[in-house]
């Protein structure tokens, strides 16, 4: 299991798949509307200038996501879950 | 009579969809809003094959949830005006995303026609996609198109044509997806409830209907309550359990289980042959290295202040000939009709009150339009999202969002720019709460018409420091602004910041086309309805300013003193003595100009607060110029001259009055000081208010007012007591 981190914790580049996002409510809705759901590939493209917030790439577009929102969504940097 | 079609265009943010709707109308369009909210409404009036078409542009959505205000608009504009098709522009490059918006329109059934656009970068990028076998697993109607080249237009138009003929009479068919073991069984229970009590079945479909009760939705549980109590409280009994039952045994919710299945469901599609990569799928493309530079941690902010500098240094610097051409033509009109008419109260109405009031709102349009042109080129090419992303950090903390910088920049951020623009410019927030806070904060900046106040009342208390003034002034605008936009969204727009979770479209070459269509409507809607609003302040604040007049008989003895003395002047034979006298003719009338000011209702109003402005240093005189003010910030100038009673001042220069400010002994340091934090915070313009009203609600521009002014106030009292203090 030490393969999951949370997505705040992922490099510029690191790819991996959404292993779990625990937001409900406005927040969750509105992260799986833009494709964010487990077992998705994403691929972390650059911070902001101040670090905050972050840009990654989940299926074909580049959304980008605060780091107190990228902390609801877990991901595993290992193997794809099956 | 040819037959009528109604048609919905549909789609994501950054589908193309309004090029496609630009393409497909042209011209012919008309924009307004939704009642009652600010989500624009664009439709637009073709005719294809003898037949009518209306076409509505909905706000662009990723989803048909009621969070939004565009997303509820996009949701009951289907559902309550049934139009006969719904044209979904998808972004074919990112096809798995914005096919989740199409299942959901399947889903509630009413008839779809996919518009795959972009496909010139889909080739480019070596990606096929097999429309056929799109179009017959879905079972709908799939066209491809190139929005920007207009190619693909007359295909969607046949495609609509001939599926409005195909579902003549027939029922919606919605498209039914399993949700798996967990939710299955209880949303076949839940429909059948819904049908056998026939519950909200006029408005949706009724496994829909299920389906948003499970998603928890407010909209349609707040319509349940008002149409059937008892099947209402059943429903939410029943999803009450489900939820509880998902929490325990999977640690989720139903509305994430069945946003999984749904995206199941598309990619299960998509790998049915649809989508071929013949290319190098990891090949870097054109964006993602643009934004290498654009978004570094240090060329990216540099390139932004340059792009903040560049739209300012465009409206204003190509705005001021237009402006100046506006301004020169009402002036010369104003004089025309000053030699036309006999000079009286009608004179001065028309002069004054209506072509002042008119010239006022039209100065504004080339301001507005440039500005505009500049916006839709930010927004449209996506470097609009990237300035939010990189400012973001810092904006929020002051409860605002990342674009909330471009309403301030055109706002004043940089001296010299204006507000009316500047709130117009704040359209692009999505975020309702940052919106408002942005819309509230944005007039504290240094707007053109308060830096010859600020140069004048500097240049005069404090010489030769006069720059020094308006840099700190400008300061202390950002500084006002920002705080107390922190101090709003803690109290009265309390809550949550709006989730940031933003897309950064591909970068794109805006089309010409687009850019003009928005840039005129945009134009020609702040002429039209502010113009009248506007209009109708202008004549009532001349009215208080002329109204009452002088009582007759005083009048009569102006009239008398300045006669007599004319005659004196044709009696005259020496040059000198006719000039001498001249000077005393126009000294009277500026002295009855002053009178008439303080006898007006203004004047009045000015003198009867005086005991309480006197705090903050000022006397009848300013507080009538800055009522004046509240007309717009460049008539406290020219309104303090005549309060001085002297001849017409030029608000530019202002020599005169600098000179008799600097002799008064009620003036110094701490007077100037004073006045100028106040007209630096207090009440917006009117031309202000009402596009404040416009963009968010009349209570919220009338708060604006009293707010600002009792800020403003209470810090000219400080500033003024202190000052004396020393």
């Amino acid at each position: 299991m030490n393969n999951i981190i949370g997505l705040r914790q992922m490099n510029v580049n690191q790819s991996g798949y959404i292993h779990h996002l625990s937001s409900h409510g406005e927040l969750g809705r509105r992260l799986r509307d833009m494709g964010l759901t487990p077992g998705t590939e994403i691929t972390i493209k650059g911070r902001a200038p101040l670090k905050d917030p972050v840009a990654l790439r989940v299926r074909d577009c580049i959304l980008t996501l605060r780091n107190n929102e990228a902390d609801y969504i877990l991901v595993n940097i290992g193997e794809r879950d099956v | 009579m040819s037959e009528k079609i109604t048609i919905a265009l549909a789609g994501n943010p950054n589908s193309g969809k309004t090029t496609l709707f630009n393409a497909l109308t042209g011209s012919r369009q008309q924009v307004g809003n939704y009642p009652g909210i600010t989500v624009e409404k664009r439709e637009g009036f073709i005719s294809h094959e003898n037949k009518s078409i209306h076409v509505v542009d909905l706000p662009g959505t990723y989803s048909l949830t009621a969070y939004s205000q565009e997303e509820l608009v996009a949701r009951n504009f289907l559902v309550m005006e049934n139009p006969h098709v719904v044209v979904d522009v998808l972004d074919a490059t990112n096809l798995e995303r914005n096919l989740y918006l199409a299942v959901q329109f399947m889903e509630l059934g009413i008839p779809v026609v996919l518009v795959l656009n972009m496909m010139d970068e889909v080739h480019k990028r070596g990606i096929t996609i097999n429309t056929a076998i799109l179009s017959s697993l879905l079972q709908t109607p799939v066209v491809e198109s190139v929005a920007r080249s207009g190619k693909g237009k007359a295909e969607v138009l046949n495609t609509v044509v001939a599926n409005v003929a195909d579902h003549k009479q027939q029922e919606w068919n919605p498209l039914n997806i399993s949700y798996g073991p967990d939710l299955d069984p209880k949303l076949e229970e839940m429909t059948t409830l819904i049908e056998q009590e026939d519950f909200l079945t006029r408005y949706y479909p009724s496994r829909w209907t299920a389906l948003k009760y499970l998603e928890e939705d407010d909209e349609v549980r707040q319509l349940g309550q008002k149409d059937n109590k008892r099947v209402a409280a059943k429903l939410e009994n029943i999803q009450a359990k489900v939820s509880k039952h998902c929490q325990v045994t999977l640690d989720t919710h139903p509305e994430a289980i069945i946003a999984d299945y749904r995206y199941g469901y598309i990619t299960s599609i998509l790998k049915q042959g649809v989508i071929t990569h013949t290319g190098d799928i990891n090949r870097v493309n054109l964006s993602d290295k643009i934004d290498k530079v654009l978004t570094h941690k240090l060329l990216g902010p540099l390139l932004m202040c340059g792009v903040l500098y560049g739209m300012f240094f465009l409206t204003f610097g190509l705005g001021e000939a237009p402006l100046n051409w506006v301004q020169s033509f009402f002036a010369w009109l104003g004089t025309t009709f000053r030699v036309l008419l006999p000079e009286g109260i009608f004179q001065s109405l028309i002069v004054s009150g209506i072509i002042d009031g008119i010239g006022g709102v039209l100065s504004f349009v080339p301001l507005i339009i440039i500005m505009f042109f500049g916006l839709s080129f930010l927004e449209d090419s996506g470097y609009m999202a990237r300035m939010a992303y990189m400012l973001d950090r810092v904006l929020r903390t002051f409860g605002l969002h990342g674009c909330s910088v471009m309403p301030f920049i055109i706002s004043g951020g940089i001296p010299g720019g204006c507000a009316v623009p500047g709130l117009m410019a704040a359209r692009t927030l999505r975020s309702p709460k940052e919106k408002l806070a942005t819309l509230l904060t944005a007039p504290f900046l240094t707007c053109g018409a308060k830096v010859p106040v600020f140069l004048l009342i500097g240049g005069t208390f404090f010489p030769n420091h006069a720059a020094s003034v308006l840099f700190w002034l400008t300061l202390s605008g950002w500084v006002a602004a920002l705080l107390v936009a922190r101090l709003l969204r803690s109290t009265i727009i309390r809550g949550e910041p709006t989730p940031f979770v933003m897309e950064l479209p591909p970068y794109r070459l805006p089309t010409l086309k687009g850019l003009f269509i928005h840039t005129w409507e945009r134009g020609w809607q702040y002429i039209k309805k502010a113009g009248t609003v506007i209009l109708a302040i202008s004549i009532i604040i001349w009215a208080a300013m002329s109204f009452p007049r002088l009582p007759e008989n005083t009048q009569q003895d102006f009239q008398k003193r300045i006669h007599s003395i004319e005659q004196g002047i044709n009696n005259s034979q020496s040059q000198e003595k006719q000039n001498q006298l001249k000077n005393r003719v126009k000294e009277i009338k500026n002295l009855q100009a002053q009178r008439t000011l303080q006898n007006s209702l203004a004047g009045r109003l000015g003198t009867s607060i005086e005991s309480i402005t006197q705090w903050a240093g000022f006397d009848w005189r300013m507080n009538i110029s800055l009522i004046g003010g509240f007309a717009a910030k460049e008539v406290i100038i020219s309104t303090m001259g005549t309060a001085y009673s002297l001849s017409e001042t030029d608000p530019e220069s202002g020599q005169t009055l600098s000179q008799r400010l600097a002799n008064d002994t009620h003036w110094d340091k701490a007077t100037g000081l004073s006045l100028m934090v106040f007209v630096l915070l207090y009440a917006p313009c009117f031309v202000s208010i009402v596009t404040m009203a416009k963009e968010s609600s009349w209570k919220w521009a009338g708060f604006s007012m009293v707010f600002n002014t009792i800020l403003a106030f209470c810090l000219a009292v400080i500033i003024y007591q202190i000052g004396q203090a020393l």
